[in-house]
């Protein structure tokens, strides 16, 4: 395993080509029933999160109350994907959401910077899976992987994976911190094959977090596999999506890239907190005809 | 690797509401007139031609024909302004001029963009992102240069030719305007100019902007008509230079028609580029580059990268990219800003289109289209590609000038060379890789004019275009659009 990952041959990335892509993604026009059936779809594929250093229960409760009401003026809304907390918050959360359709994410790993042991970095793991998390976000080693230790990586995303049990895996690559497209299309292809059930661009504390060009990177990776071996893979781009705006055309760069079949919460997320409140918004927009304030939106 | 992989689908599930860009801030005249000696005139004997909007087969509006009388009219229009004002005009005016032309196009390019999508068929899209903007480009770029020829050319003491006759296509009618009068004024030339007949409407709104940029009269003038009135400004004797793009066909009977005369030529014509895909190649940016090569402006374009060469290696993979892509790509109404390829440009050129889509089936390579909604009326071509192709058959041979690509395969770069460069034509081409020694490699020994290396299609004003061959003569672009307009 480790051999052939240090030797893994991704296909290079031409950044001026993969921009002008972005472009013309950008350059497409979302209006009325497209935009309204955009915006719901959004707001089903969120990762409702909060991973603050001055995180408290009552925060977290109240955040999973929102993520099954999101606006109870407008009827027949969907619920967001998931709550994502830090690990000891997982137990509150699963007990607020009980019944729900909403998933409890925890992060992992010596999240969000990854400098540990393994053997720490699995009890966390295990921390979260035990207290009933439904998925797991682990960082990688960063510094390993910049080292040329592929090997490493791999097997270290390998590890919690099996740590991970039943809940589902999402690998973030922290693609701020990687430095240019080939490496992020490299970690991409090692996280897949390492057994990612989700590679997820950013941890949200380093800038960039995730963007168009980067997403797409990582999505034409998950094409690749897909057509190798026909198995799935979920994306999640996180941090800096905050506007409806931009999420539908994340939404139209999933549907162009690797179709219709992605395009449900199964298969990708936004990790994201302050989105939700600007797609209730533009739906009461698209309902009414005009802009209400921000002050109409509960902010969880 | 024996089980079967689902094929990804594109359409169906979320697909996007209509977003047509308005038209209700153009203004479209009932009936144009020959723009003349600062004036729009009536021809002389009274005749008007159609000119409609290919997307729904409606008129738009009636064209002035010019006749030989009105040609011979324009010709002694701008004999009289290049003698007596234009030549006398210091190079710094000329410059002001030019400016104001530009900075008009950019104030007035919502409705240029939108009458070019009407009149022509292209998306809008297009239209909005490129002709527009690179027709304003290149006005502000030879603005510049204006005052400085000597600069230019030291010590050659350059000065202007003085009539230009200048024929058109419908490919690119706005920007084709401003690639030929923009360096003609730089260098101080005066300009009758020729829209093609499916597509005068931005020439003469251009016409207008002319008017009230208040260039001395005579200076520019748009005539309108067909093959005829090309001839005659071709044929006329007080023409200093043509400068024409449009088909090698057209372009050797010019050619014969003035040789032997002291007129000076620039002819850019057709083309059958190569596009060639290495297996080092970053591919999802080579398929982007290749769709944008071949589809965009529905394959109307000269430099089109008509002839796919993909290693062996990575044919499977790639061709199946590209097949995906294809899928997401919207064909319809022209004027909507989702629309990715909008109607063919005339009747007669999806008839050529047809043609050599049941040529290249009946010579024995296999079709691929998209499944996509095509709209009754109009006229349209889904994006095609074409594979099983021989270096022989016509649809690798021929320029097609429509939607459709032919791909072929290569195991060597000798191999690849030679293929790419057996064709009478030398426009462009393209080549991907991520190996720079092999870019250099390859673009040195490529006969084109422009080779573009890991992207395609890329235009800048300061940049040459032109090319080898029966692809043409003469440079468009950079410095060396300007040589063709100066004596020295």
């Amino acid at each position: 395993m480790n051999l052939s990952f240090n030797t893994l041959d991704s296909p290079s990335v031409d950044k001026v080509g993969i921009e002008d892509r972005i472009a013309r993604v950008k350059a497409r026009s979302i209006k009325k029933e497209a935009k309204i059936k955009g915006l719901k779809l959004a707001l089903n594929m969120i990762d409702l999160t909060t991973l603050e250093g001055i995180d408290t229960e009552n925060k977290v409760k109240q955040m999973c109350y929102k993520a099954r009401h999101l606006h109870d003026v407008y009827a027949d809304l969907p619920s967001v994907a998931a709550v994502c907390v830090y690990p000891n918050f997982v137990k509150t959360a699963v007990n607020e959401l009980k019944g729900s359709a909403v998933k409890v994410a925890s992060v992992a790993t010596a999240f969000p910077s990854g400098h540990s042991s393994l053997n720490i970095k699995l009890e966390d793991t295990k921390i979260a899976v035990d207290s009933g998390a439904d998925e797991v976000d682990m960082v990688i080693s960063r510094g390993r992987f910049h080292k040329g230790d592929y090997g490493y990586v791999f097997d270290e995303i390998a590890a919690v994976k099996a740590a991970c049990g039943k809940a589902r895996l999402k690998v973030i690559l922290e693609t701020g911190e990687l430095g240019n497209y080939d490496k992020v299309r490299k970690a991409s292809d090692i996280a897949i094959y390492a057994g990612a059930d989700f590679i997820k661009t950013s941890t949200g504390k380093i800038q960039p977090a995730a963007t168009l060009p980067v997403t797409l990177v990582m999505l034409e990776a998950i094409k690749d596999y897909y057509y190798k071996t026909g198995k799935m893979i979920g994306m999640k781009p996180a941090g800096g999506i905050s506007n409806a705006k931009l999420a539908l055309h994340y939404l139209i760069m999933v549907k162009e890239t690797l179709g219709n079949k992605w395009l449900t919460n199964k298969w990708f997320r936004f990790g994201a907190s302050s989105l939700a409140n600007d797609l209730l918004m533009q739906l009461m927009k698209q309902k009414t005809g005009v802009y209400q304030s921000t002050d109409y939106f509960s902010k969880d | 690797m024996s089980k079967k992989i689902e094929e990804l689908k594109f359409s169906g599930e979320w697909d996007l509401a209509p977003a047509p860009e308005s038209t209700n801030h153009i203004s479209v005249k009932k009936e144009y007139q020959l723009f003349i000696g600062g004036k729009f005139v009536k021809p002389k004997k009274g005749k008007y031609f159609s000119t409609i909007n290919p997307a729904t087969e409606k008129k738009l509006s009636s064209i002035a024909e010019a006749s030989k009388e009105d040609v011979d009219r324009a010709v002694k229009a701008a004999r009289k302004a290049h003698s007596g004002v234009w030549s006398s005009t210091s190079a710094k005016e000329r410059g002001k001029y030019i400016y104001r032309i530009a900075r008009l196009i950019q104030e007035k390019s919502r409705e240029f963009a939108v009458i070019e999508s009407l009149d022509g068929g292209k998306p809008i899209r297009e239209s909005r992102d490129v002709d527009i903007p690179i027709a304003a480009a290149h006005f502000f770029y030879y603005a510049g240069w204006a005052d400085k020829l000597n600069y230019a050319f030291p010590n050659q003491n350059p000065s202007s030719l003085g009539v230009a006759g200048q024929i058109i296509p419908w490919n690119f009618p706005l920007m084709m305007a401003a690639w030929k009068i923009a360096p003609a004024l730089a260098t101080g030339n005066t300009v009758v100019l020729k829209p093609a007949e499916t597509t005068s409407l931005t020439a003469l709104k251009l016409a207008e902007v002319i008017q009230e940029a208040d260039l001395p009269p005579g200076v520019v003038n748009i005539i309108t008509g067909a093959g005829a009135t090309g001839s005659d400004i071709v044929n006329h004797k007080d023409i200093d230079k043509i400068a024409f793009t449009g088909s090698t066909g057209v372009g050797k009977i010019i050619m014969k028609s003035i040789a032997g005369t002291a007129k000076k030529s620039t002819m850019e014509l057709g083309g059958k580029a190569a596009n060639i895909v290495f297996e080092d190649a970053p591919l999802d940016q080579a398929v982007e580059g290749i769709i944008n090569g071949i589809y965009f402006n529905q394959g109307h374009v000269c430099c089109a990268g008509s002839r796919l060469f993909v290693q062996e290696s990575i044919y499977d993979t790639l061709l199946r990219k590209l097949k995906d892509r294809m899928q997401s790509l919207i064909v319809g109404n022209p004027l909507d800003k989702n629309t990715d390829i909008g109607a063919i440009n005339s009747k007669e050129q999806l008839g050529v289109i047809n043609k050599y889509l049941s040529l290249g089936k009946k010579e024995g390579a296999d079709m691929f289209q998209p499944s996509c909604d095509i709209p009754s009326k109009g006229f349209w071509c889904a994006p095609t590609l074409f594979t099983n192709v021989s270096q022989s058959h016509a649809i690798a041979k021929e320029e097609i000038f429509g939607p459709v690509l032919a791909v072929q395969t290569f195991r060597t770069i000798d191999e690849v060379i030679t293929k790419a460069n057996n064709t009478p034509f030398g426009l462009s081409a393209g080549v991907w890789t991520d190996k720079g020694s092999k870019v250099f490699n390859l673009t040195s020994k490529m006969r084109a004019g422009v080779v573009w290396a890991n992207t395609y299609n890329k235009f800048d004003p300061t940049s040459p275009f032109g090319g080898y061959k029966e692809s043409g003569h003469g440079r468009e672009g950079g410095l060396h659009g300007l040589a063709p307009y100066l004596k020295f």
